[in-house]
């Protein structure tokens, strides 16, 4: 059984898919007994998808139009 | 087999290429290049805000141009979008390392040993609130999470948003990194701990803890 602290130090990488059998099959069998790790593990995808919301943005017109610019003179130089 | 036939220039003996067929296959080249990038720039801009904040049109000018001159090393047509945030993050290294900002290192044993999780439960920053951490997030806009995260050194910031902003695999942010997996992988783990604990920095800093508490 892993301690709350090697658990918490893993829920990421967890996520990720990137632990081994053994290692997250002591995580789960942590998670299955631990409500605070369960809601630190909810905590850590909250995050993640706030990551992946804050990667949303527009590219302003005239930075699109100057870049597109540079991109019509390296097609005629 | 060649990916890119309408670029061959030369005869099929080797010998050197007329004038017009040189000038017509730089054109096409260059027209080739256009229309792969044109597309991409909105997602390479959006990477560069990230990476370097201001600097992203200046960065994305330099990629532009560099891909041009290196677009004979794409030998696989899908493989452009990764050759080419690869060439975005190293113009937005070669910028970030000419910023006058220095990022905020924390001392690595300190963070090492930071939740966000239990530092927010255990400062209860909002004491009303029964989705204490989701407030806490939701205080955050776009231009504060880019703030944060150019607070971070280069080295941790990169793989923290080619992976979890703009959904790169690990094995493929390791590869346009040029770093071995293990590498990306320590260095996402190290990134995702100094980004919590700059999220509490900055809330601190900005007043988005202070504010809640009055």
């Amino acid at each position: 059984m892993i301690s709350c602290h090697e658990a918490a130090r893993r829920l990421w990488e967890y996520l990720d898919g990137a632990v081994a059998e053994d290692d997250r099959r002591r995580l789960e069998e942590h998670l299955a007994r631990c409500r605070r790790c369960c809601a630190e593990l909810e905590f850590a995808e909250e995050l993640r998808g706030f990551l992946r919301r804050s990667a949303q943005e527009e590219i302003p017109s005239d930075v699109l139009a100057r870049l597109n610019s540079t991109l019509d003179e390296l097609e005629h130089r | 087999m060649a990916l890119w036939p309408e670029l061959i220039v030369c005869d099929a003996d080797g010998a050197s290429p007329q004038k017009g067929t040189r000038v017509r296959g730089d054109r096409e080249r260059a027209a080739r290049f256009g229309a792969l990038v044109r597309e991409q720039l909105p997602r390479l801009y959006a990477i560069a805000r990230r990476l370097v904040g201001d600097d992203a049109e200046d960065a994305v000018q330099d990629c532009l141009v560099k891909g041009f001159e290196r677009f004979d090393q794409l030998d696989d047509p899908d493989a452009a979008s990764a050759w080419l945030t690869r060439v975005l993050v190293n113009c937005c290294h070669d910028r970030g390392r000419d910023r006058a900002r220095r990022p905020v290192e924390v001392e690595l044993t300190d963070v090492e040993e930071f939740s966000l999780y239990r530092k927010i439960a255990f400062e209860d920053p909002f004491p009303y609130s029964d989705s204490l951490h989701l407030d806490f997030l939701e205080g955050f806009g776009p231009d504060d999470v880019r703030e944060v995260l150019l607070r971070l050194p280069d080295l941790y910031r990169t793989p923290l948003v080619l992976v979890y902003m703009f959904g790169y695999a690990t094995k493929e942010a390791a590869a346009i990194l040029e770093v071995p997996l293990g590498t990306l992988l320590a260095r996402l783990h190290r990134g995702r701990k100094r980004f919590e604990r700059q999220l509490w920095d900055y809330a601190e800093d900005v007043g988005l803890v202070e504010d809640a508490r009055r």
